[in-house]
């Protein structure tokens, strides 16, 4: 492409507010000729304020790049650009004289704008006319273009700043690319970015001076070495520091790339722990609540089914050792199945669902497993199983501690009672499944209750494991006692 | 008793707050009458604050903050109107933190009407009422387990061996009537020692009452 005598945009110029009546809406389909409208040059900025969601903007609200339809001088390029940009065109019409003086990528680049960017539609508001006087000013600084393109090429200064930022060119080129490819988000980040780098810290400012100073001095050391033809270090050194400078200028973008790697991974991490929550919800609140629906009629059943399915939820929703963590669980912590509280929140909520009875543990420290717990687990489970079977309550009650080398475990209801001196003696349960186990364990069982004012029974069992290091509490109260209670 | 106990409800479910007026209206108790309630934490302040009710019923778990907001704003301006915590959470963190921030007791939202009435005419008398879980979470926060935590201050930090005693009656499950058969004192001195576990609850610095809770997840 040869150098156009008028290689600047010539779309006319929107400076000024007409009024509405004055504003021809048929100029859709006129052709390219003087308008003869008069407005006072220099008005205010063309009115392209965002308007909400209107079409032919872009999701920031910014008109998106299209060629002027009308008032236009060549081809429209200038003016949709001063549109898009929300400038004046005469700086539009400026930028692209200077840039022809550098061999020429101004008109090059008009060119190619007028090629590649599609005319605004027919149905696109249109611009503001422009008056006459900006349309001499326009062709007054295509003159002056051509004046200092003829001077410039004289003086060969064209073909050295041509070589010099024809790198930086296509660097331009380049980020285009990656704009384009970028989706719309990804764009109105980056532009919120954008404006961080000539944002008002004061820092900001430094480091944005420090950039210029260090492109312009890598730039002039280029043109020294270029006059004292000694190439390759002052080259070296050129193309360093403009490439310092260039990076300190764009930190922002930089910094912005990395958080956006790192927000993509915990995005990641967040979709894949909704995925497991959702898996887990069907899996239990969702097949429990279709159940509940069809046995809407038999409430036993749906106290039966609301009562494990809040349980298991509860465990699921506090960590993993279920009801109760030991101390020290946050380095390691212990499988569920081998703390003791664990696993007498599990023979709770075990006969809770058999019996449906409501089972309340109350857990006061916690011990690995060994098999003595293991036999007070048992205990436990059994002295709940016959409070649940034969006191007649909704309700149990169960504490259990760990403290000073014993576990204690107190199961209690607040159902009929009974008198302990005279369980028949067919009564397995009592003798050999509680008392029998604690003694043999070198624990003790007790078991106050009287008719009428329910049941408690006591269950202790020495700890080896304690959790606090105690030593390992000799069996000394080994033994069953009966206590009456007349409360 | 002469005047009923006022009632406010606070919780964000719309749903929960109808079926406790109506739990506590069908009683016929004329101990308590409810007279106001409140979906929000905004709203709970505004209208606490304009007409204050004697006891808040505050749910623990609501949005802008939860029940703990509410305490917060309200808590120092009417230190007269007393709040009693009501939740499903059962999570100790929750618990500790609304009765840390001045709620005068704690009970489940699975408690009977019966209960329920009770627990609010005993803390507008001044009492602090303990469910058999928050027993243990404060039995468990007061341990020496792990080491013996430092003590800073012995009056805030321990907990006498009668006061533990009270509470582990508690956490088994006792009413305050039970425990004083048990112990051989009057039921007035069970509601001493109860009170003051509340208050050393609410005002010992001791490290397993601000970060223990978030350290273990009791249930």
């Amino acid at each position: 492409m040869g150098p156009h005598p008028t290689g600047v945009p010539a779309a006319r110029v929107p400076t000024a507010r007409v009024p509405a009546a004055q504003a021809p809406i048929e100029a859709d389909d006129r052709p390219t000729g003087p308008i003869p409208i008069v407005t006072p040059p220099g008005g205010p900025l063309p009115d392209v304020g965002p308007g909400p969601a209107r079409p032919g903007l872009t999701a920031d609200g910014i008109p998106k790049l299209t060629r002027r339809r009308d008032y236009r001088v060549l081809g429209g390029v200038a003016g949709g650009i001063a549109d898009h940009l929300r400038v004046r065109v005469l700086w539009v019409r400026v930028a692209f004289v200077l840039l022809a003086l550098l061999g020429g990528a101004g008109v090059l680049a008009y060119g190619l704008l007028w090629v590649f960017v599609p005319q605004a539609s027919p149905d696109a508001p249109a611009p503001q006319p422009a008056s006459p006087v900006e349309r001499r000013q326009a062709l007054g600084i295509a003159a002056v273009g051509v004046a200092i393109l003829i001077v410039g090429a004289a003086l060969g200064l064209g073909q050295t700043l041509g070589v010099v930022l024809g790198p930086l060119g296509l660097a331009a080129i380049g980020a285009a690319f990656i704009w384009r490819e970028a989706d719309d988000a990804r764009r109105a980040r980056w532009r919120r970015t954008a404006a961080g780098i000539v944002g008002p810290s004061r820092a900001s400012l430094w480091r944005l001076i420090g950039g210029c100073v260090l492109v312009v001095g890598g730039l002039s050391v280029f043109a020294l070495g270029q006059l004292d033809f000694t190439a390759v270090r002052s080259a070296l050194l050129a193309v360093v520091l403009t490439l310092v400078g260039v990076a300190v200028i764009t930190i922002p973008w930089w910094v912005r790339l990395v958080r956006d790697l790192g927000d993509e991974r915990q995005a990641r991490v967040r979709e894949r722990e909704r995925a497991e929550i959702a898996a887990h919800l069907h899996d239990s609140v969702l097949q429990t609540l279709a159940l509940i629906q069809r046995q809407a009629g038999d409430s036993r059943e749906v106290q039966r089914l609301a009562r494990s399915q809040e349980r298991q939820l509860r465990t699921w929703l506090y960590g993993p050792a279920g009801y109760a963590a030991g101390y020290g669980s946050t380095d390691s912590p212990a499988p569920v199945d081998q703390t003791f509280a664990a696993s007498l929140a599990e023979a709770a909520g075990e006969v809770e669902d058999t019996y449906n009875k409501s089972v309340t543990p109350v857990i006061v420290g916690d011990a690995g497993m060994d098999q003595h717990l293991n036999a007070l687990v048992a205990a436990t489970r059994e002295a709940m199983v016959n409070a649940a079977k034969h006191a007649q309550i909704e309700e149990i009650s169960v504490y259990a501690e760990i403290e000073d080398g014993t576990a204690s475990v107190f199961v209690r209801d607040r159902g009929i009672g009974f008198d302990p001196a005279v369980v028949g003696s067919d009564r397995r349960g009592l003798a050999e499944s509680i008392r029998g186990r604690m003694e043999r364990h070198g624990g003790t069982a007790t078991v106050r209750s009287s008719p009428g004012n329910g049941t408690e029974i006591e269950l202790t069992v020495p700890v080896t494991s304690g959790d606090a290091g105690e030593p390992v509490a000799e069996p000394a109260r080994a033994g069953v006692r009966d206590e009456r209670e007349d409360a | 008793m002469n005047e009923p106990v006022t009632v406010f409800v606070v919780d964000d479910h719309a749903l929960f707050r109808t079926g406790v007026k109506a739990e506590l209206a069908g009683l016929g108790d004329d101990r308590i009458a409810v007279v106001g309630e409140a979906g929000s934490v905004g709203e709970a302040v505004v209208r606490i604050t304009s007409d204050p009710p004697n006891v808040v019923l505050l749910d623990v778990h609501m949005p802008d903050g939860g029940g703990r907001a509410v305490l917060e704003q309200v808590h120092a301006k009417l230190p007269d109107v007393v709040f009693l915590a009501l939740s499903v959470s059962d999570a100790a963190e929750d618990v500790i933190a609304v009765i840390r921030a001045g709620a005068r007791g704690y009970v489940t939202k699975t408690i009977s009407g019966r209960e329920l009435a009770d627990a609010v005419v005993r803390v507008s008398a001044g009492d602090a009422v303990f469910s058999p879980r928050l027993a243990g979470f404060v039995l468990d926060a007061f341990s020496d387990r792990g080491g013996p935590a430092p003590v800073t201050d012995p009056e805030l930090d321990l907990l006498s061996p009668r006061e533990r005693e009270v509470l582990k009656l508690l956490a088994r499950g006792y009413a305050y009537k039970e425990i004083a058969a048990q112990l051989f004192i009057s039921i007035k001195t069970v509601e001493t020692h109860v009170s003051s576990v509340l208050r050393k609850t609410q005002k010992s610095n001791r490290y397993e009452l601000s970060r223990w809770a978030s350290d273990r997840r009791l249930v």
